[in-house]
This record gives C-alpha cells, structure tokens and sequence, in this order.
C-alpha cells in the first residue's frame, strides 16, 4: 500500500538484488545489466516511434508552410505561423499569426474556463463522494459499483446520451426541471450560446466525478483510524476534526487528483466535438488544432496550435514531477 | 442533531450519489426500447418493449463490422502493450542500473502527452507508411497512451514483490528472461488482468485518432461509428438507433468493470489512468 497515490513515481527500496546477492560476481551483474537494456529497447522504440518522432515532426510542421495535399513540399518559413509582421509600408502594418488570432485565444479562454469550471466541481463533488464511499453502511459496495459506472461508459456514448438527454424538444432533463419548476420553458442546452459550456460542464463531471472519488478515496483510506478515534475521545466535534485532521492528510492525494484531471481536461476533445459541433463557445484548443489540421487545410497553423498547447501541458507536467519528486523525498526511505 | 436527522440525511446522500451515477444510463437503455413516436414522450419508468432499434443496428448498416474492428485494434493493442510492458517492468523495478529514474520519469511524461501534439507527424508517419484507412494505424498510434500506462502500473507491481522469489532462480543461473517467464508471469496473473482491462478500455473508447485515421465507414470503430450515425436527412437524428448502439458497446464494458471492480480500483490509483 506503501504507493497508492495515482502516478507517485516507484521509489528504489527493497529490490536491490545485485545489493544483496550478486555484488561479488560481477558477470552476473553484466549480463543483468545487458538484459535491462535489452528488455528495455523494444518498448522504449515503441515509445520513440510513436511519441518522441511524431512531437518533433509536429513542432516542425509548426515552422514551416506545409499543407494537408502536400506535406513532403514544407518549407521552413520561422516563426510565421505563430507571429508575422505584415508592412504595409509607410509605417502602415498588421499583426498576424496564432498569437494575434482571436479564435485561438478564445480557444485558450474556452478551455481554460472549462478546466478550471470543471475540475473545481469535481474536487468538491469527488470529496463528498469519497467520504461517503469511506464510511460504513449497509449497501456499501453495492455503491461502489453503481459509482464505476460512469467512469466506464466511453466519452462519445456519454455525450450522446446527454445529448439526448439535453434534447430542447424531448429531453428528460427539460421535463424534469420545468415539473419542479426551475425553468419555465424548454431550454437548447447544447445549441444555445448561454448554457452550451455548461452542458459540457456537466457532462464531464458527471463522467469524471467518479475517479476523482476513487483518487480521494484512496487517500482517506490511508488515514489510519486511530486518528479518528483520538480526536473522538478528545470530544472534538466531527466538522474539526474534517477540517484539521482529514483534510490536511489527504491533501497530497487530492493535489495529485487535480493535476491529472487539470492536465486532461485541458487536451478535451471528443466530449466538446461530439455534444456542441461547431460552437465557437465550447472550441478547446485541441478542437481549434484538429479543425485546422484536417478541415481548413491550415495543416501548419494547426501544427502551430497543437505545439503551444504541448507547451502548456509539459509546463504542467514538469511542476508535477517536481511535486510528486519532493513529496517522495519527504516521505523518506 | 438527532441521529434520526443525521441517519436520513446521509441516506439521501446515499440515493443520489446512485441515481447521478446510473440514471443516465438507465435513461438510454429506456430510450433504445421504445420505437416510432414512443420515442418522443418522456417516460421515467419503462413502458416500452420493442427491440427494433437493436434490430435495426445490428441488421442494417456496417456497425456489427465497427464493433469487430474495435474488439480486433483493443485485443491487439492490449497483447502487444502487456507483452513489450512485462519485460521493461522487469528491467525498471528489479534491476539496477544508472539512468533508470530519468527512464521512469520519461515514461510518465509521455503518458501525460496531449494526443494532439502527435497528430500531426503521426498522421504523416502513417500516410508514409501507407496504413491509413486501416486497423493498423490505430494498433501502432494506441500504444501512446496504453504501452506508458502498462509499463508504469507493472513497475509498480513488481517492485512490491519480494526478493526471496527471484534469489533461488538467480542461484540456479537462470536467465533473466527466463526469470521474468518462469517466476514472474505465474505470479502476475492479477495485475496483468487488471491492467490489460484498463488498456482495453482505453482502446475501445479512443476517439481522435479513430476520427482522424480512419476515412472508411466499414474500417471505422465503434466511437467514430455512433458519433456520426445519422439518418435520412440532417433534422432526422436517430436518437432510438444512436442509443441502442451505444448500449451494445456499453454493457460489455460494464460487466468486466463490475466483475474486476476491486482490481480496476487498485490499478486506477496506482497508474492514475484517464477517464
């Protein structure tokens, strides 16, 4: 149990074979050592063909006038694609590029907006969850499950199904909230400009609550009861104690919950392509690059797009690492 | 507070987590009974009965070929994945050597790679090598996301099992792969399961990629497949039909993931995979 934080980096204890065994006879440590490598080059070929080489050809493809009919024709144009100055001349100008295109900071906006909506909920959400899930009752694992359920249905059958759902004319959703009175008049969730972020919102917490749930759980599980018992002896009233004790102690577990939903929900694509088509309201970046690669025939201002938003997400990640690193070193050896 | 108020209290909380979670999916099963105008009422409790919708999926149509196609590219990619992942889990947690900690950081790097960065020099690279239109372009693109997740979550595995197992094979001079096929495999039965099914899962439900190298109705999975089912005319979207599809591709899901739930449970918090 010593690593249930999701992505806690596998620490070196207790493995160390040669350590123990095999110190003195250094040919053994040879050949294991040649096996390692050996083991690890398939998949590490794996990783580079399908990783390492396509990233690098994107940030390229970034750099030059490439487009969908003729990608073996890219030449190198600079920085064009993300920045140019155009002069007019006699001091006339104008800015062009992704930086200066409107539709890709309102992509930015959209999904940061939806990021920050959508994971904040969910932290919350996922808490309640997570410490229901954590107390005894009657039912328990028949919960559990039914919490499961969600998490497994594939992202472009949930959208469909809220889609429906979210039906201006036949939707259950406008039904039930004009029976209990909340809207007077059907509202199209998916259509209109007003509600469409918020219908996939609620789509995506609704999916993902669930594993949020599950992360946090696995951090209250790690509370050892003790604790509990302690403070109930001391008669500290149950809120206290949620606030003093079980929150501090999950909060490594619940940083790293956000962290991976954060960095998710900022590449969101199938969700937002599939339950609003073509609103310029709910555009992600990742939406905003497909279209360029594959619809506009932009295939170089897409590969533009999809390198700023590499960018942001490795920025991200390397935070991360560093947290997930620092927190390894704190917990000791 | 009474313990009468509280107990309710915690009850309520209780049915609704249940009906957030399942009601939806409760509702499309509902819809993809009901046929004709049926479809057009709203009902909260089944009335209808009738199988057409499946019928007319299953019958009409290229979408039983979608679901071959999706179960072929899962089950190879989970092979493929768990295969070159025993082996690299083995290297990282069991021996050592210099570098192994910037290899797993690497790792875990990449499985944090936003799927768009690579679209664009993987969409060459498959036209380049001339699997686009086919299942092959989505068994070598999957491995982004499946062979990362695999790797790391067996890492994990091993290294929590002790020395003892692998010392006698050691002394006895065995190789190190036959130390992984002889000692390790026997033992890592559960976690292979595990993570195989969550690699599954992802493969079945990727939707990017499947969108962007597949052109082919009848070479295209079951996401791209329900996304753009469509009917006679543009206004005519075919909710009965749309929704029975996409409770056949569902429920198989379902069923694994209630059966292994304990497992999948384990594996999620370890590996942190998406959603």
């Amino acid at each position: 149990m010593a690593n249930v934080q999701a992505g806690v980096p596998p620490t070196d204890k207790a493995l160390d074979v040669e350590r123990k065994g095999a110190r003195p006879r250094s040919d053994l440590s040879r050949q294991r050592l040649r096996s390692a490598w050996l083991f690890l080059a398939p998949m590490l070929l794996v990783l580079a063909l399908v990783a390492g080489w396509p990233l690098l050809k994107t940030i390229w493809f970034s750099l030059t006038n490439a487009s969908l009919s003729d990608l073996e024709g890219a030449e190198f144009v600079g920085l064009r694609n993300y920045w140019e100055y155009v002069d007019y001349g006699d001091g006339e100008g104008e800015y062009f590029g992704l930086l200066f295109d409107p539709q890709w900071w309102n992509a930015v906006y959209n999904t940061v907006y939806y990021s920050v909506i959508s994971v904040a909920i969910e932290t919350v959400l996922g808490l309640v969850f997570a410490l229901v899930l954590n107390a005894e009752f009657k039912g328990r694992g028949f919960v559990r499950a039914a919490v499961l359920i969600p998490w497994a249905i594939p992202t472009i059958v949930s959208a469909k199904m809220w889609a429906w759902m979210m039906n201006d004319q036949f939707g259950i959703l406008n039904d039930m909230l004009m029976a209990i009175g909340i809207i007077s008049a059907p509202v199209a969730w998916t259509a209109s400009p007003d509600t469409a972020m918020w219908a996939v919102i609620i789509v995506d917490v609704w999916k993902t609550t669930p594993f949020m749930a599950l992360l946090i759980l696995a951090g209250l599980q790690m509370v050892p009861g003790d604790v509990y018992e302690a403070a109930k002896i001391d008669g500290i009233h149950p809120v206290k104690v949620f606030w003093k004790v079980t929150l501090p102690l999950i909060r490594p577990a619940i940083l790293v919950a956000v962290i991976f939903r954060a960095l998710d929900a900022l590449r969101v694509f199938d969700l937002i392509y599939v339950l609003t088509p073509n609103n310029t309201q709910t555009k992600s970046m990742s939406v905003f690059a497909q279209e360029n690669l594959f619809q506009f025939d932009k295939f170089a201002y897409g590969s533009a797009a999809s390198t700023l938003l590499f960018l942001v997400i490795a920025f991200i990640t390397l935070f991360y690492i560093k947290i997930a690193r620092l927190d390894l070193g704190g917990r000791g050896k | 507070m009474p313990y009468a108020v509280k107990r309710t209290g915690f009850y309520a909380l209780v049915v609704f987590i249940v009906l957030f979670s399942v009601f939806p999916f409760y509702y499309a099963i509902l819809t993809s009974l009901k046929s004709g105008t049926a479809l057009f009422r709203v009902n909260y409790l089944p009335v209808d009965f009738s199988l057409a919708n499946y019928e007319g999926v299953l019958t009409n149509g290229v979408f039983p070929t979608n679901i071959l196609n999706s179960v072929i590219v899962a089950v190879v990619v989970v092979a493929i994945s768990l295969f070159l992942a025993v082996t690299a889990a083995y290297a990282l947690s069991r021996i050592n050597f210099a570098g192994r900690g910037l290899l797993l950081l690497t790792i875990l790097a990449v499985s944090m790679f936003p799927q768009i960065a690579v679209l664009a020099g993987l969409f060459e690279m498959v036209r380049w090598a001339g699997v686009y239109n086919t299942l092959f372009s989505l068994i070598f693109a999957y491995m982004i996301f499946t062979l990362p997740f695999t790797v790391w979550v067996l890492t994990t595995f091993m290294r929590d099992l002790p020395i003892e197992i692998e010392e006698a094979a050691i002394v006895d001079g065995a190789s190190p792969f036959t130390i992984v096929m002889r000692v390790f495999l026997p033992l890592m039965w559960p976690a292979l399961v595990t993570t195989g099914l969550l690699a599954f899962i992802a493969a079945w439900n990727e939707f990017l990629f499947a969108l962007t190298f597949i052109s082919n109705n009848s070479t295209r999975t079951v996401p791209v497949a329900i996304a753009l089912l469509s009917g006679a005319s543009e206004q005519e979207i075919p909710w009965g039909t749309i929704m029975a599809a996409s409770v056949i591709v569902t429920v198989p899901l379902i069923v694994l993931v209630l059966i292994f739930q304990r497992k999948i449970i384990s594996g999620l918090t370890a590996g942190g995979v998406k959603g």
